[in-house]
């Protein structure tokens, strides 16, 4: 067959291996003794390069096939089948998951090479590679795989390496909470995923359980069982993806090194809901409260985590906030019926966000861990290519045209108020306009002004080239990525949502050229206002305000932790405690105890015969033989 | 004929099992268990006879080795539980009185 290739299974094999090589060099020196870390990097970085090379051998093969035919599988092996359930190890690539792969691989590999810097004299230099090889391989499988249940299991893989890395200083009690907490949360979300799993199989599943044969039996799926489905689907990528309501690990996940922050805001984890919500696009097309819901959960987490982010003085958090946020967009996107722009927003975020964490990291690691924005500034002249990079990430970030940023956000934008969805649009606008201000308020509090930690600053240096020459990479990505997606308006004609439009079931609304104008406007005015006000407050030098009121409310994240806490959190320990207090040893564990009181008495009462004596044992044997031949005789008679 | 073979026999067996079950020198049981073998033995030759067949001698053979070998060790048993405690008395020996 022309579609089958067999070095689809390869790209995530290679981090895979790698992954498992790493392994068992770091055990090997935890006994005897020390491996260079030039080697550890460079297995490192050997399989996400390889992966990426891969990747973009697949794009140019499916760019050479006419678009209503471009896909390519491999079905590897049978993995298990039960009844009218037969899963195949299979992968599938075709124009959404090679641009998933494309971005993935590449800003993976960068991640690495960044990381080679970063980590350097970390003690553990081999584990975090091995969990970090472990990552990009479990992401490639979720890309790739042919079926849900294989997206599965790259579902799960992120999950546990996400909880590996988060927690990855684990010395620290804290860091290891928000490992436990980032696992915790995302379970909640895969049983939504799990659930979502088993409903689809049952309703249309008897005919292939494969994106490609439930791509074409998704019309006999009725509207409820439609809508269930989507919606169970919606709670797993909820959780990977950090929504509401279960966005509240990804903040906490900073406990974990920066670059492994980079590798899931970027590349892998996070974008895996916006992945699979654009994957099974077929169904959610045919339910549109769904995609309504979808939307507004979007754009509210966008709203919520944006707000948050304004208050926020650990450079790490405010990040992640932003975020959560640009998810919140993506979702939005996908939630409106426009998925490759939503999926051209996730290419896009990836190229500037994982740019501005790297940054993050390169500005920590110069002033020795320290990450609160408030003991830092003037650091410009100091570190210039960190200063720039970052300068170009902020931009896309805030939505700047012509920058990355400013081209995907505005596509959703334009989407939602296209397809009538003039709410989402409106809080869109609002929130591109807190974008643009926090973006800055971190910026300007970073590298202009005068330090406010004189000592840290003094100490403070550009840092060396294997972390800045990522970063200029990832600044050109972030300068340049928007222009592959250039609307009609701009002279443009849609590359990326041509090339994805054969894998989802988009639609482009007709509407006239004002429309597109008003979106565009709107952003860009926004984006202005955000600005100067971030600039009119922080752009001269600033001292940290007193957090009163509202700002003391958004700064602790609207109490939302402890609303869980309280919530959820204490009443279940509560029950928790009753039933290990005081059902556990009074109901259930009965039985146990009252069956080795039992044998307790049996083996008391069994013990006399137990004398110790040979004799005796003679006895017994003499009596049971006598026996025994007494019985056989009978029988014989 | 045949009978009064046989009721030898089971008197020699009996004979060594009330001196196995009875008797606390050591040695003493062991010389019992060579009584019961060579009791059974006598059973072999006396069926032997009655069937006129060889099998009988063979088992009887059989048993002389095995006792042969079992003297040996047996023997060096005994010393050592003697060097252990010092005495071939068997109530001395009661690890496993529960």
């Amino acid at each position: 067959m022309e579609h089958t290739v067999s070095y689809l299974g390869l790209i995530p094999l290679f981090p895979l291996m790698g992954a498992l090589v790493l392994g068992v060099m770091h055990i090997y020196s935890c006994s005897r003794g020390k491996i260079p870390e030039k080697l550890y990097a460079g297995i490192a970085c050997v399989g996400p390069v390889i992966s990426f090379i891969y990747a973009l051998i697949v794009f140019f093969q499916l760019k050479g096939m006419p678009p209503e035919s471009r896909f390519l599988v491999h079905d590897a092996f049978t993995w298990f089948s039960v009844g009218d359930l037969h899963i195949t190890m299979g992968f599938l690539a075709d124009p959404l998951s090679s641009l998933m792969l494309l971005f993935v691989t590449f800003i993976g590999s960068l991640i690495h090479i960044y990381s080679i810097g970063y980590m350097a004299k970390d003690e553990n230099f081999g584990k975090f590679f091995s969990y970090m090889n472990l990552f990009l391989g479990s992401m490639l499988i979720l890309v790739l795989g042919s079926g849900p249940v294989v997206m599965f299991v790259g579902w799960e893989g992120v999950g546990l390496c996400s909880y590996l890395l988060i927690s990855y200083y684990s010395e620290d009690t804290d860091n290891v909470l928000a490992g436990n907490k980032a696992f915790i949360v995302n379970r909640i979300g895969d049983l939504g995923f799990l659930l979502g799993m088993a409903f689809l199989f049952w309703a249309i599943g008897a005919g292939g359980f494969d994106y490609l044969s439930l791509r074409e039996n998704s019309h006999l799926l009725t509207p409820g069982i439609g809508l269930v489905v989507c919606l169970l689907l919606f709670v797993g990528a909820c959780g990977k993806s950090a929504q509401i309501p279960l966005f509240v690990w990804l903040p906490d996940a900073m406990a974990g090194p920066t670059p492994v922050s980079a590798l899931i805001h970027a590349a892998t984890m996070v974008t895996a809901g916006v992945y699979m919500v654009a994957r099974f696009s077929f169904i959610y097309a045919h339910v549109p409260i769904a995609g309504t819901v979808v939307a507004w959960t979007g754009i509210l987490t966008a709203l919520l985590a944006a707000i948050f982010g304004m208050f926020q003085r650990d450079i790490k958090k405010i990040l992640a906030y932003s975020t959560v946020s640009q998810l919140g967009y993506m979702f939005a996107g996908v939630g409106v019926a426009a998925y490759s722009a939503g999926i051209f927003h996730v290419f896009t975020h990836a190229f500037f966000k994982a740019l501005l964490f790297l940054g993050a990291g390169a500005v920590i690691y110069a002033l020795h861990h320290e990450q609160d924005i408030w003991k830092m500034g003037g650091l410009k002249d100091k570190m210039p290519k960190t200063y720039w990079t970052m300068l170009i990430g902020a931009l896309a970030l805030a939505g700047c045209p012509p920058f990355a940023g400013f081209f995907s956000k505005d596509e959703i934008l334009f989407s939602a108020l296209a397809t009538g969805h003039t709410g989402i649009w409106v809080i869109g606008v609002t929130v591109a306009g807190i974008t643009a201000y926090y973006t800055f308020r971190m910026i300007f509090l970073v590298f202009h002004g005068t330090p406010r930690d004189k000592e840290a600053f003094d100490h403070a240096e550009e840092a060396p080239g294997v972390m800045t020459i990522p970063l200029i990479v990832l600044a050109v990505g972030a300068l340049f990525a928007g222009f592959l997606n250039l609307p009609s308006i701009f002279g443009g004609n849609l590359n990326v949502s041509h090339w994805l439009a054969p894998s989802l079931v988009d639609h482009h609304p007709h509407v006239g050229i004002s429309v597109e104008l008003l979106a565009i406007a709107t952003s860009v005015i926004a984006f202005a206002i955000g600005i100067t006000i971030a600039y009119r407050k922080f752009g001269m030098g600033a001292e940290e305000p007193e957090y009163t009121g509202f700002a003391k409310f958004g700064y602790n994240k609207f109490y939302i932790d402890e609303l869980y806490n309280t919530v959820l959190i204490k009443p279940y320990k509560a029950i928790g405690s009753v039933i290990w207090k005081s059902l556990e040893p009074n109901v259930t564990d009965l039985p146990v105890k009252l069956s080795s009181w039992l044998y307790q008495k049996a083996g008391a009462a069994f013990k006399v015969f137990q004398v110790g004596y040979v004799r005796i044992y003679a006895i017994y044997m003499v009596i049971g033989l006598s026996i025994m031949s007494l019985l056989l005789s009978q029988s014989l008679n | 004929m045949i009978q009064d073979y046989l009721i030898l026999s089971v008197i020699l067996f009996c004979i060594g099992i009330l001196g196995v079950v009875s008797r606390r020198n050591v040695l003493i049981v062991f010389m019992s268990i060579e009584l019961m073998l060579n009791a059974a033995n006598l059973a072999f030759i006396a069926f032997s006879r009655f069937h006129v067949s060889m099998d009988g001698h063979v088992l009887a053979m059989m048993v002389m080795a095995v006792a042969a070998a079992e003297a040996a060790l047996a023997l060096a048993v005994v010393i050592l539980l003697h060097r252990h405690k010092g005495k071939l008395d068997t109530n001395v020996f009661s690890l496993l009185k529960g």
